[in-house]
């Protein structure tokens, strides 16, 4: 089966202000409505990658990206690239959740609101519907007017995942979502990124491997700076062609 | 096990010092309120409370004495240089925390700290001799020439223009209280954590959304918190405000008319109370002050409280 290509990195280096060379070279290809996981030890640049597809190293001064990557026709690194619509199409979701301070529903509306969105109905219809795709709904449709402090922590990582998927993204990414969670809210999470998958393409960076290994189509393996192997998960898992790999995933280091 | 919790002479010794320490402040403050209250006993008993908070009188030749002007007085100035201080600080707080590059925000930060460090008296200094001049000859009657005209507002700039005044002394205040409102602000708004701000940089939002949706409500408890730093120091203020305010007890609209404010008096006219009516008056005045401040602080905490509990919930 040929799956389509969403994101292509092609000979990406990108250096920190310090001048850090924290991506040497990487060529790795992302594929549309499957989950990529990116995995490696602490430091390997797995989400110094992840933050270049929504050139989010723009808000520092001085890092410098070299190389390509290609989003549908256009390079991500372009320095003509537009980054309010880039970030539109590909949204991303943090570690820690970070619900704004506003209302549940300002807080998905947020984006929607950013692109224009004005009126009522519609904003109500969006709301909810990103809610129900992130499984979050039935716990919040009566009380979508509280902050959005009082939600525990696994339902405002859900609550930060409907507000990327409100402004109907092509792309999330997401950065270690479950490392705040209990187990219950991360079995929701991993659930959910097999319902999305369908509708959006997946990047997760994880420290977990059964995680990447559950939930993840394609895996990369990232160490010092360099994507050792890059592989069907399954294959990463039980078959890795690199010894470095076979090392990192059997947990001989790491 | 008992042995255990018993305290050792050191750690007694301690804690009563500090305990001491603590306590004092509670004797001091209960001391000055004293002063306060037995030296204005003879103003009190000649003017009650009511009369003496709503008199305009300020007359040492018949004996009668009211705190309205003074009252009046203090409250404009403080609530002029609030308005003018506001935008400026969190303008300030804005730039330095979310806008200046790397190497501008270091010099701007000791700037500000610096002007929080001169002396009020120099203040007043300044205000006298360059502030006053440049408002009386250009400021006021350019403000004169163009919103002086509409009704209502023109109200504000009737009379000549001085540069000894109510509006020179709020501008005066509100250099002042600059620093304080901007550094509380500016902390306030360094503690936004970064990864909120990212995450709405994420969903595309541009700089100014983000200090606009994310970073202002994020912080508003502690800009709160500098503004009523800034009140009390408004209120309270003195020397920066005794050299350009004039020492008028009147009650007036126009903001360029001399006016007196409570500190502004008691510094003036402590040395001219020829008689026991007149001093008890002016430390009747004073207790008004301290009232005033203590209000002012007390509806600030009880406000900030509720806002701090409705946060963490």
């Amino acid at each position: 089966m040929l799956e389509q290509i969403e994101l292509r990195v092609k000979g990406l280096n990108f250096y920190y202000a310090g001048g850090i060379h924290a991506l040497k070279q990487i060529n790795l290809p992302v594929r549309s409505k499957q989950v990529t996981a990116l995995i490696g030890p602490s430091g390997c640049g797995k989400t110094t990658l992840l933050r270049c597809f929504n050139r989010m190293h723009d808000l520092y001064p001085g890092n410098r990206y070299e190389g390509e990557i290609h989003f549908v026709k256009d390079d991500i690194l372009s320095p003509d690239m537009d980054l309010i619509s880039l970030r539109s199409r590909i949204g991303m979701v943090f570690q820690k959740p970070t619900p704004f301070p506003m209302s549940i529903f300002d807080n998905i509306a947020y984006g929607l609101k950013l692109k224009g969105v004005s009126k009522r109905p519609e904003l109500s219809e969006k709301v909810e519907r990103a809610l129900k795709n992130a499984a979050l709904w039935d716990e919040v449709k009566d009380k979508l007017n509280a902050s959005a402090y009082d939600l525990s922590g696994g339902q405002q990582q859900r609550l930060v995942i409907a507000r990327a998927l409100a402004v109907n993204p092509e792309v999330l990414l997401f950065d270690e979502p479950t490392s705040a969670l209990d187990p219950i809210s991360t079995a929701k999470i991993e659930e959910l990124t097999e319902t999305l998958k369908k509708e959006v393409t997946i990047v997760i960076v994880t420290h977990n491997m059964q995680q990447a290994a559950r939930i993840s189509d394609w895996t990369g393996f990232l160490m010092l700076g360099e994507l050792i192997e890059y592989d069907r998960t399954d294959k990463i898992f039980t078959a890795p062609s690199e010894k470095l790999t076979e090392d990192y995933v059997t947990g001989r280091f790491g | 096990m008992a042995k255990i919790l018993k305290k050792s002479p050191a750690d007694l010794i301690f804690s009563s010092v500090t305990a001491l320490a603590s306590f004092s402040i509670i004797v001091f403050i209960a001391g000055i309120l004293y002063v306060l209250i037995s030296e204005s006993s003879l103003a009190i008993k000649q003017f009650g409370v009511i009369k003496f908070l709503t008199s305009t009188d300020w007359d040492p030749v018949k004996e009668s004495f009211g705190a309205l002007t003074n009252i009046y007085g203090t409250m404009l100035t403080t609530f002029l240089s609030l308005l003018l201080a506001i935008p400026v600080a969190i303008g300030i707080a804005v730039f330095v925390t979310e806008i200046a590059p790397g190497f501008l925000k270091g010099p701007i930060g000791i700037a500000i700290e610096l002007l929080a460090a001169i002396p009020s008296i120099i203040y007043g200094m300044w205000g006298l001799f360059t502030l006053s001049p440049i408002m009386a000859n250009h400021i006021e009657p350019f403000l004169k020439k163009t919103v002086g005209g509409l009704p209502l507002i023109g109200m504000l700039f009737e009379g000549t223009p001085m540069g000894i005044d109510i509006l020179t002394a709020s501008v005066i205040l509100s250099i002042m209280i600059i620093p304080f409102t901007a550094s509380i602000a500016r902390d306030s708004f360094n503690l936004t954590p970064s990864v909120v701000k990212e995450s709405a940089y994420a969903i595309g939002a541009t700089k100014w959304e983000v200090i606009k949706n994310i970073v202002m409500p994020y912080s508003k408890l502690g800009v709160f918190g500098g503004v009523v730093l800034s009140l009390g120091r408004a209120l309270g203020e003195t020397m920066a405000v005794a050299f350009v305010l004039g020492n008028n007890h009147r009650i007036t609209t126009s903001l360029l008319d001399a006016a007196a404010t409570i500190t502004v008096t008691l510094a003036n006219e402590f040395a001219e109370a020829d008689n026991d009516v007149y001093l008890s008056s002016l430390f009747y005045l004073a207790l008004v002050l301290f009232v005033m401040s203590f209000i002012t602080l007390a509806v600030a905490k009880i406000f900030l409280l509720k806002a701090e509990r409705k946060h963490s919930q």
